[in-house]
């Protein structure tokens, strides 16, 4: 951005005006002074963690809290980072909340088109994580990249399931199970044992199960998360978010625990 | 007290837009048949991101293109590899020749040379002559035709064993006998199956399914293939080159 | 006070600097064996399940598909090691050592707190240059005791504990099956169960399944208790016709040395 007064209200490009006929003379040149610097992100600022993903009987179900942090403090605690998109899409995010924001603002307007061709096509989950995918990989191909890991489910009215991640650097996969931040580490190994083989038998009871065992020991191992969540579901008759809620944790342990060491009393 | 000295520079957090997903791939030319594999693992670090994504792709009937390196540039380079190849059949009415298709990846790996692709791709099939070839590619485009070539995390451990095997590096010939130009089909595919069992007892990186295409020259008898468990035609013009397709699960660990 | 005209005991330092000039010139330094690792411990009503994973690794590279990582330090106590292997191996080897000496001397039974103390006070004087990241368990006269040792000498006391690469794994499966007095059965399938998520999930992690089950009765060591990744038959037989090597010139040498023994000639002793 060029800040110069002397260049308040001119065209920003010398193109506009090769001649250089403004009237006043002696104006800075180059009127991109500052373009070298543009700041493109290069780090997430405030941040959500893990989301959680499976496949089950029924359609797709997705996890995340509701915890936006900056950095180690808890700054935001009542953030929506589960969201629909058309009418048989949810998106979970995790990484950087202003870039969610604005992927939500774009995927507004994605939708907001394909409605007005009236053409009788319809956004899928698959096509809402194609766009996705070429729109994250191609800021990290401009060194700018939008800091999220982004998990799509998606269920066809026919009841095909749909489930698939993309990345700040466009990196996608899809998997019966899927987990990105700490949950990759944390939760996904849990969320293998109990889904893998069983994604066409597990009922809906069974997958929020999971699920919650799940972020309850993301709750007490990953520092930067929440006992506040919401759960969504996304079947054949269509997207379901749950309001915020949270679990009962179990600390007495730590009331056995004496010192690290030697002590005993 | 001495004084002490900063000797840190201003250091610089740069956003690293390349990763490594892991994993192997390979591909052996026969006389009329040419064999690209691949393990479908994909990894970060040490942690697995999914047991099943696919890194070897049918192009066409006759070719078939596997990618190895940074998971997004290979997938997004397969899709306009696709692209130019759909614009070509448009254009001609056929698809794209072999050894054309290889030149075609040399200028698009080329023309990113200062960004490039992190992929290795290999490239098999059949030529116009009905030979089976393999073409190897690095990064920025740099290619020959081969007869057989593995790529990847597993690389050093495969290719040595594909030149004693295939090449026969370091063997001599009994007496009064020379070895084979080329290998039967029947034999090339135990050695694809040996070389990824191999790497993932050995590379972290490498393991969980294993996808194996197999191109066949027009007209080239189907030795055997039918009884392989599991195999799957995958071929869109039954006059022409055949394409199958056999997957294998490998460990787990 | 006067300078230290002893020698220092243990590593010496002195190569450091240059090591580290090297490094900044870009020369490669040899890599350690390390073992990526899932290790795991947990109490249960009668003592300690220790387990870990059987893999070690050199960067992406298995080294050892079936090493043994819970090492011996006396008959009531055990240490698994992650983290560089030789460091765990010679930093266990070395305690064990002096507890014998301690048990010996005190002609007392060793106590756990005893090796965790020795174990922190020496990684401590280290400053994290041995790098073992330990999980300490056995049992003595004040009950079951179960540690980690981090390779900076901190320690932790609690009732079920990870280590390694695949620590978060594991630790994901203890925090929803541990409970406070588990049987020893219940103990050892969650052990096994911690140890597998580790070796299917984490790629520092492999293999096979150990585990040892200490109690006031005595220690049971259960090598391979699990063996989930069996090699697989190979399609082809890789044996070489005789004669295959290239022979490229050929020398033939007699090993047999052929002496000859001149006896002395002994004159006759001078008597005159």
């Amino acid at each position: 951005m060029d800040h110069h007064p002397m260049n308040w209200g001119r065209p920003r490009n010398d193109m506009a005006d090769p001649y250089g006929t403004y009237p006043i003379p002696q104006r800075p040149m180059n009127t991109q002074t500052f373009e070298d610097s543009v700041q493109h992100t290069q780090q997430p600022i405030v941040t959500g963690a893990s989301v959680l993903a499976i496949k089950y009987a029924n359609g797709v179900m997705l996890a995340a809290d509701n915890l936006a942090s900056y950095g180690s403090l808890a700054r935001f605690k009542d953030v929506k980072r589960v969201i629909q998109v058309g009418s048989s899409t949810i998106v979970g995010a995790s990484g950087d909340m202003s870039d969610f924001q604005y992927l939500q603002r774009e995927l507004d307007e994605l939708v907001i088109d394909e409605i007005t061709h009236s053409d009788g096509h319809n956004l899928g989950a698959k096509e809402i994580h194609e766009y996705l995918s070429n729109l994250l990989y191609a800021r990290r191909s401009k060194i700018n990249p939008l800091w999220n890991s982004l998990l799509v489910g998606g269920c066809s009215p026919e009841g095909k399931r749909f489930l698939a991640y993309v990345d700040l650097l466009g990196t996608t996969y899809s998997a019966s199970t899927l987990a990105t931040g700490y949950g990759a580490y944390i939760a996904q190994p849990l969320l293998r044992k109990a889904v893998e083989g069983r994604e066409d038998t597990l009922t809906e009871a069974e997958a929020v199960k999971i699920l919650e065992d799940s972020l309850k020991v993301l709750y007490y191992r990953d520092a930067r998360s929440l006992n506040k969540y919401q759960i969504a579901k996304v079947t054949a008759q269509g997207v379901e978010i749950s309001d915020s809620k949270s679990q009962d944790t179990t600390w007495g342990f730590a009331e056995g625990i004496r010192g690290y060491g030697a002590q005993t009393q | 007290m001495s004084d002490t000295v900063t000797l840190a520079g201003p250091q610089q957090r740069q956003f690293n837009p390349y990763s490594d997903n892991g994993g192997t791939i390979l591909a052996v030319a026969g006389a009329n048949f040419s064999v690209i594999a691949g393990d479908t693992r994909q990894s970060e670090g040490y942690n697995i991101q999914t047991r099943y994504a696919p890194k070897v792709f049918r192009l066409t009937d006759k070719a078939v293109l596997a990618v190895n390196g940074f998971a997004a540039d290979g997938n997004m380079f397969v899709k306009k590899v696709k692209q130019r190849l759909e614009w070509y059949r448009h254009a001609h009415s056929k698809d794209m020749p072999l050894r054309s298709i290889a030149r075609l990846i040399q200028s698009m790996l080329y023309g990113r040379r200062f960004f490039p692709y992190y992929v290795y791709n290999i490239l098999g099939g059949i030529e116009e002559d009905g030979s089976g070839a393999v073409y190897s590619f690095d990064p920025v485009g740099s290619y020959e035709r081969e007869t057989c070539r593995a790529a990847g995390a597993a690389q050093s451990l495969v290719q040595p064993f594909l030149d004693n095997q295939i090449y026969f590096k370091n063997q001599v010939a009994a007496p009064g006998t020379s070895h084979p130009s080329h290998l039967p089909l029947s034999d090339v595919l135990a050695l694809v199956i040996d070389s990824f069992t191999s790497a993932t007892e050995r590379h972290i990186e490498v393991g969980d399914g294993l996808e194996i295409f197999i191109v066949l020259a027009r007209g080239a008898p189907i030795h055997g293939l039918e009884a392989i468990q599991g195999i799957q035609e995958m071929t869109s013009n039954a006059e022409g080159e055949r394409v199958f397709i056999v997957r294998r699960v490998l460990k787990y660990d | 006070m006067a300078s230290s005209v002893h020698l220092p005991t243990g590593f010496d330092f002195s190569n450091e600097i240059r090591n580290n000039f090297l490094l900044d010139k870009g020369v490669k330094l040899p890599k350690a064996t390390s073992t990526g690792t899932t290790i795991v411990g947990c109490l249960f009503k009668d003592g300690i399940v220790l387990g870990a994973d059987t893999r070690a690794t050199e960067g992406p590279i298995v080294a050892d598909k079936n090493c043994e990582k819970i090492h011996y330090i006396s008959d009531n106590i055990r240490c698994c090691g992650a983290g560089t292997a030789a460091d765990t191996e010679f930093t266990t080897a070395l305690i064990s050592s002096n507890m014998e000496l301690h048990a010996l001397h005190t002609g007392r039974k060793p106590r756990v707190v005893t090796a965790m103390t020795m174990l922190k006070q020496m990684l401590y004087r280290y400053q994290g240059q041995i790098g073992a990241a330990l999980v300490l368990g056995g049992v003595d006269a004040s009950g079951p005791n179960l540690f980690t040792v981090a390779p900076h000498g901190s320690t932790d006391k609690l009732p079920y504990v990870t280590m390694g690469s695949g620590s978060l794994a594991a630790m994901a499966v203890f925090e929803t099956g541990w409970k406070a007095g588990l049987s020893r059965e219940e103990a050892l399938q969650l052990v096994k169960d911690a140890i597998s998520a580790g070796i299917f999930n984490d790629l520092g992690s492999g293999s096979n399944v150990d585990a040892c089950i200490i109690t006031a009765n005595g220690t049971e060591m259960l090598r391979n208790v699990e063996m989930p990744n069996e090699r697989v038959q190979k399609e082809r037989r890789y044996g070489f016709r005789r004669g295959t090597t290239a022979i490229k010139s050929e020398t033939i040498r007699s090993l047999i040395v052929n002496e000859e023994i001149i006896l002395p000639t002994t004159e006759a002793m001078d008597t005159s």
